[in-house]
């Protein structure tokens, strides 16, 4: 091989390389960068309805309804909009009602979203349950102060 | 006293500085990561809503902290040597990246064992995770196309360009979360907020990415002495080296 072959050997293989990253991100951009849409803009028909799409909100309480099976009925919200949703499967550990979950699945025609995969969303507020059932006191206390 | 710092861009005077250098950061960081990691697994509370398993945060969060840095500190040294010819320089940054390139793999690999248990998903293909997995590509892309060219100088030069134009990938990494609707939380440590962690565990990360850096210090040092032996195995200082027996 002659230097000006390897050297040409040598670009070609950074440009693919760029161009298999290039590739990846578009990818991403293209269907992934939103991974998910909120009730909102499901109901604004900003979502690909039809086709397979992720939702994502906060799980409404009160809403979770546990049917036959693992067939689960339940309500996500982003607060100004709600999607009922119905899951039949294991869902995950965090799945808790006024907690953040991301559901895949479709629409059907009477507007229920049917979820082939639950996941949990979590936050980034990490605390001992001390901690967290002090704010939570605090909170009702301060809604009480202000419902009197 | 004015330190004469050129005389330490002679890759002869910086062998035999790093040399001192690598026990003393080696030792550092092994008493800081064993600080950590006891904080971390036996001090720092129980989360109130993950349990014992956020603990994996004290190695997923200073990996994946030190895969981000380390890239950019690679891509600055290698685009310096691309600028100014200097040896030593691109010497540093093919010294980075494998270090870089553990860390992203640790980022990439403790995220997927707590997407398990608390998402319900080993692996989305969500903006953070993706752009982290681009990294890791950009990492062995470096690695492979430097592995490929036999002339040294050049292969720092066609290292440097995939360095420099990878760096855009940084920022989209960093703020993935808040451009875009993620599946992986927004950070609970940034500059501009105050952190929404407890203290202790905020204590047991941070101490663990002190030694995340001191770790990749040493080991960094280290590799690039090899790298400098290895270039400069021609010369008559190398030579001396040898003859003394110090080899």
């Amino acid at each position: 091989m002659k230097p000006r072959h390897k050297k040409l050997a040598v670009i070609t293989a950074g440009v693919a390389a760029l161009g298999f990253a290039a590739v990846l991100v578009l990818n991403a951009f293209q269907s992934n960068l939103v991974f998910f849409f909120s009730p909102t803009q499901v109901i604004a028909k900003e979502a690909p309805i039809g086709k397979n799409f992720r939702i994502g909100g906060l799980v409404e309480e009160g809403s979770v309804n546990r049917g036959e099976g693992t067939t689960v009925k339940f309500a996500i919200t982003d607060t100004s909009e709600t999607i009922q949703i119905v899951y039949t499967g294991i869902l995950p550990d965090l799945f808790r009602e006024g907690k953040g979950v991301v559901a895949q699945g479709k629409l059907d025609d009477n507007g229920t979203f049917v979820a082939d995969e639950v996941l949990a969303k979590h936050d980034e507020n990490y605390m001992p349950p001390e901690a967290a059932l002090a704010l939570e006191e605090a909170a009702k206390a301060q809604k009480a102060s202000l419902t009197q | 006293m004015a330190i004469n710092w050129y005389k330490y861009a002679s890759p002869a005077s910086f062998y035999t500085l790093a040399g001192k250098m690598v026990p003393f950061f080696a030792i550092i960081a092994f008493g800081l990561l064993i600080a950590g990691l006891y904080i971390g697994f036996f001090v720092a509370p129980t989360d109130f809503q993950q349990g014992e398993a956020y603990r994996i945060i004290f190695i997923h969060v200073p990996a994946a902290w030190m895969s981000m840095f380390l890239y950019v500190v690679m891509a600055f040294w290698a685009g310096i040597g691309l600028a100014f010819n200097t040896r030593l320089s691109s010497m540093m940054a093919t010294a980075i990246a494998p270090t870089g390139a553990l860390f992203t793999f640790l980022a990439l690999w403790t995220g997927s064992l707590w997407g398990k248990p608390m998402w319900g998903t080993w692996w989305v293909w969500d903006a953070r995770l993706t752009s982290e997995l681009i990294l890791l590509f950009l990492y062995i892309g470096f690695m492979s196309l430097q592995a490929a060219i036999d002339d040294p100088r050049r292969a720092d030069k066609a290292g440097a360009i995939i360095a420099l134009v990878g760096v855009i990938n940084i920022p989209i990494i960093y703020f993935s979360v808040q451009w875009w609707n993620t599946l992986h939380q927004g950070a609970s440590v940034s500059v501009t907020q105050a952190p929404t962690m407890a203290a202790t565990m905020l204590t047991g990360m941070m101490v663990m990415v002190f030694a995340s850096w001191m770790y990749s210090i040493a080991v960094i040092l280290k590799r690039v002495r090899v790298i400098i032996l290895e270039r400069e195995s021609h010369t008559t200082w190398v030579a001396e080296l040898r003859e003394k027996g110090a080899l």
